[in-house]
């Protein structure tokens, strides 16, 4: 079986299709970014970016993705460029053990990008209004709820999104 | 994990053979194979059939193909304005990375959080039948209070499908046998002697569309759903409510019940109750407790009826226009229900405790 990561294509042979996508990343292409956390989609540390959206890797079998374009953390930037999310990250001291840092770079990528095809989060009032503020401190914890920090670093974080949507 | 085959279905008319599942999402059932709980032979992987259009009925009303993401029909613009409870129950579910892996159809048919259920090494009559139930004498805080049995009193744990439930929605369902459409306030069964089937739906048999009819009342509806932290976090209890008010009397009004039940609660007798009558607090919490006198709570989940209970006068109030000279009272008092659910403290609180437990 195929799999396309972070723009290039990697050939699998013998995979067990019992295998996740979380696991062929780190056991199999050895991508070690995207982190095995709870192992059950309630942590988001195995957060991943899938035809350009944010997913558990834990909960997707790697078999039904053959034809999906996947990028991790290793493929957001590099070092020396990295992207604005990882910068904001660094600038405003996201992050304290790193463990669940690859997710929530992962998923606040992603949902920067659902910010701005403008999708609404639970804690969104006015419907649909062109001019409402999606990026709230409040909208920022909503959504980015699927991500959990044992360490406790969120407030960081609200800081660091802001910087890196350009607010 | 068990073994399995996998393939791809090409077709609706595909079928499944013995020991087969379909997998859509996977979000629910992965995890269930994770933990032994689902030990299919054979996954059918459906998520690439051409189910993901959301689309106007040609008699007014909307399609929502089964594979659309929950986050595709939370996000889109006519369910936003003209069913805003749906995209609202949506988005109090899960998360934003769950959300864009779960699909129309699996998110009706996941299975309970019970987390005996959850629990392989444990007894559980829905996933080792006649094994026995511990939570009943366990732990039942988040269990049912209405529609339970001896043999179980799981809750349904979807959001979505409790928005569902109060919009009328039809489920459209392929199989073996041929095409059916099911209202979802009928897709699930009651636990009953035999808990480990939770719907109506034979083997092989795939839920292919859910209609929305066109409902007007909807365009004036919300979710509200109280949880133990302010996100990512099952319910639990949910209120799904639409209501159309004139002259200050309920002209129609849609009311279902998360959290409390094995499948989405429509509140058919709290409805009954309201419709033609006055649009006050002590009317709509007179209608909760038409409903939820036949609750029969357990020993530490009887504070759902107070929750529901509160939860229905505050998200009918929030739905009268503010033009409308209704709901500005304090809350009604009364007794909670008739029965020995409305014994204890808890049934007593005011209707706005269900709000602050919400937003802690």
């Amino acid at each position: 079986m195929r799999l396309t990561v972070n723009g290039a294509q990697h050939h699998l042979v013998g995979l067990d299709p019992r295998t996740t996508l979380l696991d062929a990343l780190r056991e199999r292409l050895h991508l070690t970014g995207a982190k095995k956390g709870c192992d059950h989609g309630q942590c988001g540390a195995c957060t991943v970016l899938l035809d350009g959206r944010r997913v558990n890797s834990c909960l997707i079998l790697a078999i039904t993705q053959q034809d999906a374009e996947i990028t991790t953390v290793e493929g957001l930037g590099h070092r020396g460029a990295p992207h604005p999310v990882q910068q904001g990250f660094l600038d405003h001291d996201g992050f304290q053990c790193g463990y669940c840092t690859p997710g929530q770079i992962c998923s606040a990528v992603g949902m920067l990008d659902e910010v701005g095809k403008g999708w609404p989060s639970a804690v969104t009032t006015e419907i649909p209004d062109p001019n409402g503020d999606l990026l709230t401190d409040a909208e920022i914890r909503e959504r980015m709820s699927g991500n959990l920090c044992r360490c406790g670093a969120y407030p960081n974080m609200v800081p660091a999104i802001k910087q890196a949507a350009g607010r | 994990m068990k073994t399995f085959d996998y393939r791809t279905a090409t077709g609706l008319a595909d079928g499944l053979e013995p020991g087969a599942v379909f997998l859509a999402g996977g979000t629910n059932l992965v995890d269930l194979m994770k933990l032994g709980i689902a030990t299919p032979d054979v996954l059918v992987d459906v998520s690439r059939l051409p189910l993901r259009e959301i689309t106007d009925l040609p008699r007014g009303g909307m399609r929502i193909g089964s594979a659309v993401r929950n986050s595709d029909l939370a996000a889109d613009h006519r369910v936003r304005t003209a069913y805003p409870v749906l995209s609202q129950a949506l988005l109090a579910g899960a998360s934003g990375q769950l959300r864009n892996m779960a699909t129309t159809g699996g998110n009706l048919l996941q299975r309970t959080r019970c987390r005996y259920f959850m629990d392989a090494t444990m007894p559980c009559n829905k996933h080792l039948p006649g094994s026995g139930c511990p939570a009943r004498d366990g732990d039942h805080r988040n269990l049912a209070i209405l529609g339970g049995s001896e043999a179980c009193i799981a809750t349904h744990p979807s959001d979505m499908a409790v928005a569902l439930a109060a919009l009328d929605a039809v489920v459209q369902v392929d199989g073996p046998t041929g095409q059916r459409s099911i209202p979802v306030t009928d897709l699930y069964r009651l636990p009953g002697d035999t808990p480990e089937r939770d719907t109506v739906l034979e083997h092989g048999e795939l839920i292919t569309a859910v209609d929305l009819p066109e409902l007007p009342v909807a365009a004036r509806s919300t979710y509200r759903k109280a949880r133990d932290r302010a996100s990512y976090a099952f319910a639990v209890g949910s209120v799904a409510a639409a209501l159309d008010v004139e002259d200050g009397l309920v002209r129609e009004v849609r009311l279902a019940f998360g959290a409390v039940a094995p499948k989405p609660w429509r509140a058919f007798a709290a409805e009954e109750a309201l419709r033609g009558r006055p649009a006050t607090r002590e009317r709509f919490a007179a209608a909760a407790d038409a409903e939820l006198r036949h609750a029969t709570p357990l020993r530490d989940n009887a504070y759902k009826i107070a929750l529901i209970r509160n939860l229905t006068v505050s998200v009918l109030a929030s739905l009268v226009p503010s033009t409308e000279p209704a709901a500005q009272g304090p809350a009604a008092q009364g007794p909670a229900a008739q029965g020995p659910a409305a014994q204890g403290p808890a049934t007593q609180g005011p209707a706005e405790s269900a709000t602050e437990e919400e937003t802690r």
